[in-house]
């Protein structure tokens, strides 16, 4: 066999694996998009399927043969879930209860993280670390304490019961003052010169600087309120008081009567809807909240 | 003059945190632990001026009641089936939309809609789910309405239908069910925080294994999941520590009940058993339950911190 007929067979051997590498690329990523499409699918259907059956009749819920688009669609039973759960109080309870309670938070965790970031004083470091290993402990162990002290002040079914003792987040006040230390000093030294006072520079500047921070607390500081459950159940379970997630469980854990699963599932996507716009609108603060702190809510 | 004026001025920033944190926090942590060995305390009597007497008492009868040690099984079952599963099917998500391009950010968005759900409304639509409406195979006064849309499917595949959670199911069915749940629930946090490890690691590794011509399933095992184990390490852990807080996962699909209705609290928590005790007004039990629950899931935390530094690549 001649040199050359030698390099030919190597170069259409190479062009062979090519043609295979390529073949078994192209297959490759069919199955990865196949594999993350179906995944997609099975994360999606829980919500597809509130959304139809809120939108069946029950005779048709219960067809033993299930259909997938409503055969008629039959929106009353979203006015139906908004008065049987009450929810129109219930909302309101709830938006109130986050409103002040994500609004002191933020003043709070505002001042505190801006003392540990900018401001002297002794035991700093140790007072920080103190801080910071009350994180580990889990949140049961200060509720069982936190119940009695709520009822010893008096404050059993009161909107204060359910904000005051959630203000301080160590976990928020560590976020902060991350994002505060990431402010260059030489701002802080000018603004000194110039004469303005802490409580300015901090409002001013700094605020300002953090606010992508900030949005991302109140946004996880709202979500908790519309998502707490255990401890408004302990504290505040009272019509006046109730939040929504204990309204919705409580007006549809009657198991002895029918239920009506199209007027429930109505009722979950109204409670839902909120937490989707918050999704579509802010998903970008979520992300980032998250990604750096694992916590929800 | 001007640091002890800092120094005041420092204190008044920080006074209204401190004030909350000493009574929501740092009280709770002393008043707790000094109930728990307080025997047999009960709020109601201890205002009615009774004494009680120290000792271990409340640590010897939680663990004695065949209620906790299975509220201690469940919440152990369910971690360590939902976190290795989860776990690596997070990791397996992370890694495809990695190395994909094209509707990588709509598919990354789908995964992480589950996360800004709550969890007792959605529990309510798994609940849907697999609920068998009508009875199931039971009494005969009653007819079979519609098996739930998961036996549905079940069926269109050939297979029969199960009583999930309905009266007379069985216990692995309704942990299966949880389990489910759970996963659904779990994953969006693990991808983000692996999607946000795999964007760190150099691109140089990989374009060096295509030089070799490596194989997909080595650059995995071999490249990907060494360089990420810091972050796999992380998602475990917290996985760990969220698990055995699990309760209102439990209470959306199951309702207070916290079980099947002929068996209510047969999937209760350890959560779930420190709640009750204290709407018993038990608070010596709750306290002891919550102590060991922190005992437990420092101790499981720590063992995973001791296993990552052998096997976490930093």
């Amino acid at each position: 066999m001649s040199q050359n007929s030698m390099r030919v067979m190597r170069a259409k051997d190479m062009r062979k694996t090519t043609f295979y590498q390529r073949l078994g690329a192209i297959l490759g990523k069919t199955g990865v998009y196949a594999f993350l499409i179906l995944v997609a699918l099975i994360v999606l259907f829980p919500f597809y399927w509130m959304i139809l059956s809120s939108l069946k009749s029950l005779y048709e819920y219960k067809l033993s043969k299930p259909t997938f688009w409503p055969q008629q669609v039959l929106l009353s039973n979203y006015t139906e879930a908004f008065t049987a759960a009450n929810l129109g109080k219930l909302f309101l309870n709830t938006a109130y209860v986050g409103i002040v309670s994500t609004l002191l938070s933020l003043f709070i965790t505002i001042i505190t993280a801006f003392a540990f970031a900018r401001l002297q004083f002794k035991g700093k470091e140790l007072l920080f670390a103190a801080l910071l290993g009350t994180m580990m402990i889990p949140g049961e162990l200060f509720t069982i304490t936190n119940y009695m002290t709520v009822s010893y002040l008096g404050w059993m079914n009161t909107f204060t019961a359910l904000i005051v003792p959630f203000l301080v987040s160590v976990f928020y006040i560590y976020l902060l003052r991350q994002n505060f230390l990431q402010i260059p000093n030489e701002l802080y030294l000018a603004a000194k010169v110039d004469g303005t006072s802490d409580w300015k520079y901090l409002w001013k500047v700094m605020v300002p600087l953090a606010l992508p921070t900030l949005i991302s607390i109140t946004i996880l500081k709202m979500m908790g309120a519309w998502n707490s459950y255990i401890w408004p159940r302990l504290v505040a379970n009272d019509e006046a008081h109730r939040l929504v997630t204990n309204g919705l469980r409580d007006a549809f854990t009657d198991i002895s009567g029918d239920t009506n699963y199209p007027v429930q599932m109505a009722a979950v996507a109204l409670v839902s809807a909120p937490l989707f716009l918050v999704f579509v609108f802010l998903r970008k603060y979520i992300m980032a909240g998250v990604s750096r702190s694992g916590i929800k809510g | 003059m001007v640091e002890s004026k800092q120094q005041w001025k420092a204190w008044l920033y920080l006074a209204p945190a401190i004030v909350l944190l000493l009574i929501f926090t740092v009280w709770p942590i002393i008043n707790t632990i000094h109930m728990a060995f307080l025997e047999n305390y009960n709020g109601l009597k201890a205002a009615g001026g009774a004494t009680f007497n120290f000792g271990f008492a409340n640590f010897q009868k939680v663990v004695s009641y065949r209620r906790f040690t299975q509220c201690m099984q469940n919440t152990m079952l369910l971690c360590v089936i939902t976190v290795p599963i989860s776990s690596i099917l997070a990791l397996l998500i992370a890694v495809a939309l990695h190395s994909i391009k094209r509707f990588q950010k709509v598919l990354q968005t789908i995964f992480f809609l589950p996360y800004v759900t709550n969890s007792i409304a959605i529990g309510m639509v798994f609940a849907a789910m697999f609920n068998i409406v009508g009875s199931f195979l039971g009494m005969e006064s009653e007819i079979l309405v519609t098996p739930g849309i998961v036996n549905n499917i079940i069926e269109f595949f050939g297979g029969t239908k199960v009583n999930w959670i309905n009266y007379g199911s069985t216990y692995t069915a309704n942990l299966f069910v949880m389990a489910v749940y759970i996963i659904w629930n779990a994953l969006p946090f693990k991808i983000l925080i692996l999607l946000g490890g795999l964007a760190s690691i150099n691109k140089q590794y990989y374009e060096a294994a295509k030089v070799d011509s490596t194989p997909h399933w080595r650059v995995l095992t071999r490249i990907t999941v060494p360089l990420l184990s810091p972050m796999l390490a992380y998602v475990i852990i917290t996985g760990f520590i969220a698990g055995f807080k699990e309760y209102t996962s439990i209470v959306g699909i199951f309702g207070e009940s916290m079980g099947p209705a002929n068996d209510a609290g047969r999937l209760n928590t350890m959560v779930g058993f420190i709640y009750d005790s204290l709407a018993n007004n038990n608070q010596g039990r709750a306290s002891a339950a919550a102590l060991i629950l922190f005992g437990v899931i420092l101790v499981v935390t720590l063992i995973n911190l001791w296993v990552s530094k052998k096997r976490v690549h930093y």
